[in-house]
């Protein structure tokens, strides 16, 4: 078995995290978002994505980071998760990146810290500290399951 | 070929079958002596038999082939229609439903054992005169055989034809030393599921060598293209009487010629078999349809190895039978809208009225279209109403209540998405009221009240919707008990139940937590309460009511929209944000100044047509963004909403116009919002949610 994996790369607030490629559906510019009354903040709507809908999540509220205006650079990363399509608002993402299994470090466990509670693994390339994140923590996909 | 594709059609038969067995049995129930009745379930217990024993369901063959032998007594007068009878074949019927129901949810038939139930079955027949018996069945033979006469006549012509291509594999086959085989197999007259039993005799043979053809072709046997036999080219090492004994050794083949073929041509019987006309009397118009060249030898032989007793994962799929109009029609629109296409393309060139015209004829199509969809999805409400007349037969022996059961409006029809939804809610409504609703006998005659107790099961159309209520002529809804119960589940306070009328005091019925069972019986009193039936029915856009007189007995009443998919709405403004309000839902709408709007209780409300109407101001409740100059108007526009008799107005900003719009779900990630009954996707291809005005008051 590889012990190579690839990894969607992308930015919030200047920090580089990775998804694995696998759950990566597609990326998407940002285009009209509904917003739905009564979820949590985090959620910050629903869009038509070629005649599906599709909730999408804003990372920086998720990892409680301020706000920021959409630009040039911001994506919607759309994800698979449980079969579960969710879009995820992010900085910007522009990499695909492959990672040797021994670059990869589990992720310390200090935290108090929401962000890195997300965090599943650190990967190192280049240099570059990535936080490889756990997708169903982020999406609360967890949580769902456990209610049902 | 794989039996997979007919466990489909096998489930959804026997559910007919069943269906049908069971309204027969209460029918027996009420005029035992009635030997249509009897004759009539005869014939489907042996049906279903037929059937499963076709499809290798040993438990169901087994039992309803003692059930048969009991029927088959019972028919001939020789056993008397007891109830114990009646009740025993329910339990059979209970014990074959169960197998169905295993069968559609793992593939298998489960693990019910009905040994018991086969062996007090085979206990009356062994009881009972067993002499007589043997006349009676050879009587029935006889009968059989009479039949088969007719058909059987053309048994041994043989219609396949060795061709060119045929005769070459043959040669080759002999060289090997394999025995070229013709075969003609006749399945018996009244065989099920015939292309099912041709599968099983193509997988035997297989174990043993090759086919080479088969008249008819594969394919149409496949759809049960044929009558009662087929014929078939086969080679292998087994000579013609073994072979001969392989085939017949499956059930329901009435009889297997097999001729060996000699590569000149000639033929040679397998010895038992008459006089065999010869092959060249072969229809000149059959070759025309053989034009097929050899089949190569099949060599996957993993699925005939494959045990259909085995569980399987894969659950069987929704489906509906479609009455072959409807599709008709369906078919004739889409050729229609392939026409206005070709229209729409040529007004390119011809004119702006020529396209508005195109349209217009366009919006004609759409709309007819989805209602012929939408008819393809219904089902009639019998489907789930069947099932009561029994359940209310088993309650009302078991309470020791007598109750009747009347049933209208059964053809009703209903979208196929929402007959398996309201079965339970229905389930729940029929037994509350036989539980607490009707009275036991003593309490009704000493109320002046006839001693049996009756429940209405009604289904009728009402404009866009379908209504069901459920009634029964008990004892009604006490408003103190419930006042008191909901009191002491801390529901509602002392105050508050003082403000309420007693429609309002009813309705505490529907809240989380209430229960009123007094007794714990294993009907109700659950802990589930009508709550649960009001989720369901909500989460199908319907809407329950109850209304009830106290000593005379309570109604309930429920509402389910035409349609799921396709709606009309209204769509409206809020802010910078599109809403969509589902028209069916919507009264009337209007303009109410600020100032005319006065507060009670907390809640704003106006004097609207001699009525006081509760305000929501939709963009408090949905949390609107507001720019400064959209906030406060003096003229509101208020769209008019409806909730069983309730109204309330709901404040827009401004309304855009009427729609037809698809329901799309928000999916499993977003569910249970509450006011949101879904989405929509707009022209311009953006989403707007749409509002479920039932939950705003």
């Amino acid at each position: 078995m590889s012990t190579i994996r690839e990894y969607v790369i992308f930015k919030v607030a200047g920090e580089h995290y990775g998804i694995d490629i696998g759950n990566v559906e597609n990326i998407e510019k940002p285009f009209a978002i509904t917003r739905v009354p009564y979820t949590d903040e985090y959620i910050i709507g629903v869009v038509n994505l070629r005649g599906n809908i599709i909730p999408v999540i804003d990372l920086r509220k998720r990892f409680g980071i301020e706000k920021k205006e959409f630009d040039e650079e911001t994506r919607i990363i759309i994800v698979s998760v449980n079969e579960l399509n969710i879009g995820m608002v992010v900085d910007s993402s522009s990499e695909v990146l492959q990672l040797d299994r021994e670059n990869v470090d589990a992720a310390p466990s200090i935290s108090n810290n929401s962000t890195i509670n997300f965090v599943k693994e650190i990967g190192k390339s280049d240099g570059r500290i990535i936080m490889l994140i756990d997708l169903k923590k982020v999406l609360g996909v967890e949580e769902m399951v456990e209610l049902e | 070929m794989d039996m997979s594709q007919y466990l489909d059609m096998f489930i959804e038969e026997s559910k007919e079958h069943l269906q049908h067995m069971n309204s027969i049995l209460l029918d027996l129930e009420n005029s035992p002596d009635d030997l249509n009745l009897l004759n009539e379930i005869f014939r489907i217990a042996h049906t279903i038999k037929g059937m499963s024993g076709t499809m290798g369901f040993t438990k169901v063959a087994n039992l309803t082939h003692e059930m048969e032998n009991v029927l088959h007594l019972v028919r001939n007068r020789e056993i008397e229609v007891t109830e114990g009878i009646i009740d025993i074949l329910f339990e059979c019927f209970d014990g074959l439903e169960e197998y169905i129901n295993n069968l559609v949810d793992t593939g298998a038939e489960g693990d019910r054992d009905t040994t018991d139930l086969v062996n007090r079955l085979k206990s009356i027949v062994e009881h009972k005169a067993v002499v007589s018996t043997d006349a009676v069945e050879t009587a029935t033979v006889v009968e059989e055989a009479v039949e088969e006469v007719v058909e059987a006549t053309n048994d041994d012509v043989f219609m396949i034809d060795v061709n060119e291509g045929t005769l070459e594999v043959i040669k080759k086959a002999g060289q090997e030393g394999l025995i070229p085989l013709k075969i003609k197999v006749v399945l018996h007259a009244e065989s099920m599921l015939k292309a099912a039993r041709a599968f099983i005799v193509f997988n035997t043979l297989e174990e043993y060598g090759d086919i080479l053809k088969s008249y008819p072709i594969t394919e149409e046997i496949e759809d049960e293209k044929f009558d009662n036999s087929f014929e078939l080219i086969f080679v292998s090492k087994l000579d013609a009487a073994t072979t001969k004994n392989e085939i017949e050794k499956i059930s329901e083949i009435e009889l297997a010629i097999v001729e060996e073929i000699h590569v000149d041509g000639s033929v040679s019987v397998a010895e038992e078999e008459p006089e065999v006309e010869d092959v060249e009397v072969v229809d000149t118009s059959v070759e025309e349809k053989e034009t097929i060249v050899p089949e190569l030898p099949k060599p996957v032989k993993k699925e005939a190895k494959e045990d259909p007793k085995q569980p399987k994962a894969k659950t069987t799929a929704k489906t509906v039978r479609v009455d072959i109009e409807r599709l008709d029609t369906l078919m004739n629109l889409v050729s229609e809208l392939i026409i206005i296409k070709t229209r729409l393309e040529d007004t390119d060139q011809s004119g702006v009225q020529n396209s508005h015209d195109a349209i217009e004829y366009l919006e004609r199509i759409t709309t007819s279209l989805h209602d012929a969809v939408m008819k393809v999805r219904m089902v009639p409400v019998e489907r789930v109403f069947n099932r009561f007349p029994r359940m209310v037969r088993d309650l009302s022996k078991e309470l020791g209540k007598g109750i009747k059961l009347f049933m209208s409006g059964e053809e009703t029809e209903v979208d196929r998405t929402v007959i398996d939804e309201i079965a339970d809610p229905l389930i729940h409504l029929i037994r509350n009221s036989i539980d607490h609703g009707i009275e036991s006998p003593e309490a009704r005659t000493s109320k002046g009240k006839d001693e049996t107790g009756s429940v209405y099961l009604r289904a009728y159309p009402d404009g866009n919707t379908v209504c069901i209520e459920v009634e029964d002529n008990g004892n009604g809804i006490d408003e103190k008990i419930i006042a008191a119960k909901a009191i002491e589940n801390g529901i509602v306070s002392d105050s508050e139940v003082e403000m309420m009328n007693h429609k309002e005091l009813i309705n505490l019925l529907f809240r989380p937590g209430f229960s009123t069972a007094e007794k714990i019986t294993d009907l109700s009193g659950r802990g589930v309460g009508l709550d649960v039936v009001k989720t369901k029915i909500e989460s199908l856009n319907g809407t329950v009511e109850v209304d009830s007189v106290l000593g005379d007995g309570s109604k309930f009443t429920i509402r389910l929209p035409l349609t799921l998919a396709i709606i009309q709405a209204l769509m409206v403004n809020l802010g910078e944000e599109k809403y969509a309000l589902p028209l069916n839902n919507i009264k009337e709408i209007t303009t109410i100044q600020s100032s005319a709007i006065s507060l009670v209780q907390n809640q704003e409300v106006v004097l609207y047509r001699n009525k006081t109407l509760p305000i929501i101001r939709l963009n408090e409740v949905l949390d609107v963004e507001y720019r400064e100059e959209q906030a406060q108007k003096d003229e509101m526009i208020v769209v008019v909403v409806r909730k069983g008799d309730q109204e309330a107005g709901i404040v827009v900003d401004s309304l855009i116009g009427q729609q037809e719009i698809v329901i799309k779900s928000l999916g499993k990630y977003l569910t249970g919002i509450k006011v949101i009954a879904g989405a929509t996707i707009l022209g311009n291809g953006s989403v707007a949610l749409i509002i479920d005005p039932n939950q705003l008051f």
